[in-house]
């Protein structure tokens, strides 16, 4: 296997870009990374999108961004993992290099989510979760997740305050971020004044919906080290599944899928939790952050609700988490989170991050999931 | 909804049709195609008592299309006393007053009409057990 490196990212300006399509804003995405990475050579491309036929009625993006690029013989292909779409994405571009199929291997996530209806986008999400079993109940993500925040208060005593601090922190973080969709602070009272949206989850603890896109450009180690720039090692790569329908796993509060990619992309890169400076997490609830700590293995079962409210995971804590505000600040444009995540790591590990740039940092872990964490992806990324 | 994929899961909708495994026992609800504790394909297919308990729950106060003229309704995983776990709404109750642990009984109720085809869906619905 050859080894890999990230020689470029492509981050636009997160929101609700009423003005431009999706083919737009990918293509804006990959010639921003494009001209970070100072080459215009792809051998191909992964597309990380969730629901083109949902939410724009477009399918078939292997055709449709490579045209609107100009660049229409790419070979390109789309890779789909629900709100995973875009750690999956760069997963692939990852296969390709280290298999040796291609030299240059760009990995766009993209999603414009605002040209249907708040209604349709919920039933967009919500294909994500068991159609016949969950969804045909009624059941809603905030749904699903409020079911986990409900039995993470009854088993551990995790309170509303150690919710409220995750939505807190991010978006201090996010207010620093000038790509984020909700760049500004807010507070606990804030939160407890929004509305409840499926108890106990109110609207400030779910992640938005966004249009936007994020690239990256992947190559050799060997090839990146002839580049002026910095690159950044891709040392771990993990990727696991579990049951779609929360009510068949047997501890709805074990996330397996992220325990397992986290595991495995640790054992590729040889390293254990406590060598990984900080991480950007797929928190598309308040709740969900607390979970990933403990499934990633920063805490202890249960305890991941008083870290989080004891500072463990702020800009000048033990152990940051989410430095770019993460879904909640940032926006989840689902199929172009996961990778948004790695431009973030790599912003901080080149040390670009501006006023949220981390201090101390040589290693970064990504986590990036589908659904109720029914898919999971990790990357781990080093300075060299 | 066209009406072939909603009467195809009829047997497990109005009648908790479950499958046992042959070899261990496991009970599946949804079936599996092969089991997920031992990997048999050998399977016997048992009906749920509809009895179990809430095993965690919550209230739906924004609903998806087709639901909102139940908002807010209950929601939960009820744990049945065979072992599977279903996630169903909880109906005929004060929702602010369930609590984890609650036993809870089947009931066969209207779940939605799709607008666009017409079908009326029916399906399992929990409601508290008082022992009646």
């Amino acid at each position: 296997m050859r080894k890999l490196a990230i020689i470029g990212i492509g981050l636009i300006k997160w929101g609700e870009l009423w003005e431009k399509s999706m083919r737009q804003i990918a293509a804006e995405a990959v010639f921003k990374c494009l001209e970070d990475a100072g080459t215009d050579r792809i051998d191909t491309m992964t597309i990380g999108n969730m629901s083109g036929g949902l939410f724009n009625g477009q399918e078939h993006l292997s055709s449709l961004i490579p045209d609107h690029m100009g660049r229409k013989n790419i070979p390109a292909m789309r890779i789909e993992s629900a709100c995973a779409s875009g750690g999956m994405a760069v997963r692939t571009a990852c296969l390709e290099v280290a298999s040796g199929f291609s030299d240059y291997a760009i990995a766009v996530g993209v999603e414009k989510m605002t040209d249907i209806s708040g209604n349709e986008a919920t039933y967009a999400l919500a294909t994500a979760a068991d159609q016949d079993y969950e969804a045909f109940h009624g059941v809603t993500f905030p749904g699903l997740y409020a079911m986990m925040a409900k039995a993470h208060m009854d088993r551990y005593g995790t309170t509303r305050e150690q919710l409220s601090s995750v939505v807190i922190k991010n978006h201090y973080n996010g207010s620093l971020n000038p790509n984020a969709q909700f760049p500004f602070k807010i507070t606990g009272d804030q939160v407890l004044k929004s509305p409840m949206v499926s108890d106990p989850l109110r609207l400030l603890d779910c992640s938005p919906i966004t249009d936007g896109a994020a690239a990256v450009m992947i190559t050799t180690l060997e090839e990146a080290k002839k580049l002026k720039k910095q690159p950044v090692f891709i040392s771990g790569i993990g990727h696991a599944s579990d049951s779609i329908a929360l009510s068949s796993r047997k501890d709805i509060l074990k996330l397996e899928a992220v325990e397992l990619s986290t595991n495995t992309a640790l054992k590729m890169a040889g390293k254990s939790i406590k060598d990984i400076d900080f991480a950007e997490v797929h928190d598309c609830f308040s709740i969900a952050e607390i979970m990933i700590l403990e499934a990633l293995g920063v805490v202890a079962p249960g305890e991941g609700g008083k870290a989080s409210s004891d500072g463990l995971t702020g800009l000048d804590g033990d152990f940051p988490v989410n430095p770019s505000g993460g879904l909640k600040s940032k926006g989840h444009p689902v199929g172009a989170t996961g990778v948004a995540q790695i431009c973030e790591a790599v912003t901080q590990l080149r040390g670009d991050a501006g006023e949220r740039q981390l201090e101390n940092i040589r290693t970064g872990l990504t986590q990036n999931m589908g659904g109720s964490a029914g898919s999971s992806v990790v990357h781990i990324l080093e300075v060299i | 909804m066209q009406v072939p994929r909603y009467w195809r899961e009829i047997p497990k909708r109005y009648r908790l049709e479950a499958a046992q495994c042959k070899k261990c026992h496991n009970i599946s609800f949804p079936e599996k195609f092969s089991c997920p504790e031992c990997g048999s394909q050998d399977f016997k297919t048992i009906k749920l008592s509809g009895k179990g308990k809430i095993s965690t729950h919550t209230i739906i106060r924004i609903a998806p299309e087709g639901f909102n003229d139940q908002v807010p309704y209950g929601m939960g995983i009820i744990e049945m006393d065979e072992g599977p776990r279903i996630m169903a709404q909880i109906t005929d109750c004060d929702p602010e007053k369930l609590k984890t642990g609650d036993r809870m009984i089947y009931q066969f109720r209207r779940i939605r009409e799709d607008g666009s085809t017409g079908v009326i869906m029916y399906a399992y619905k929990f409601v508290p057990d008082v022992g009646i």
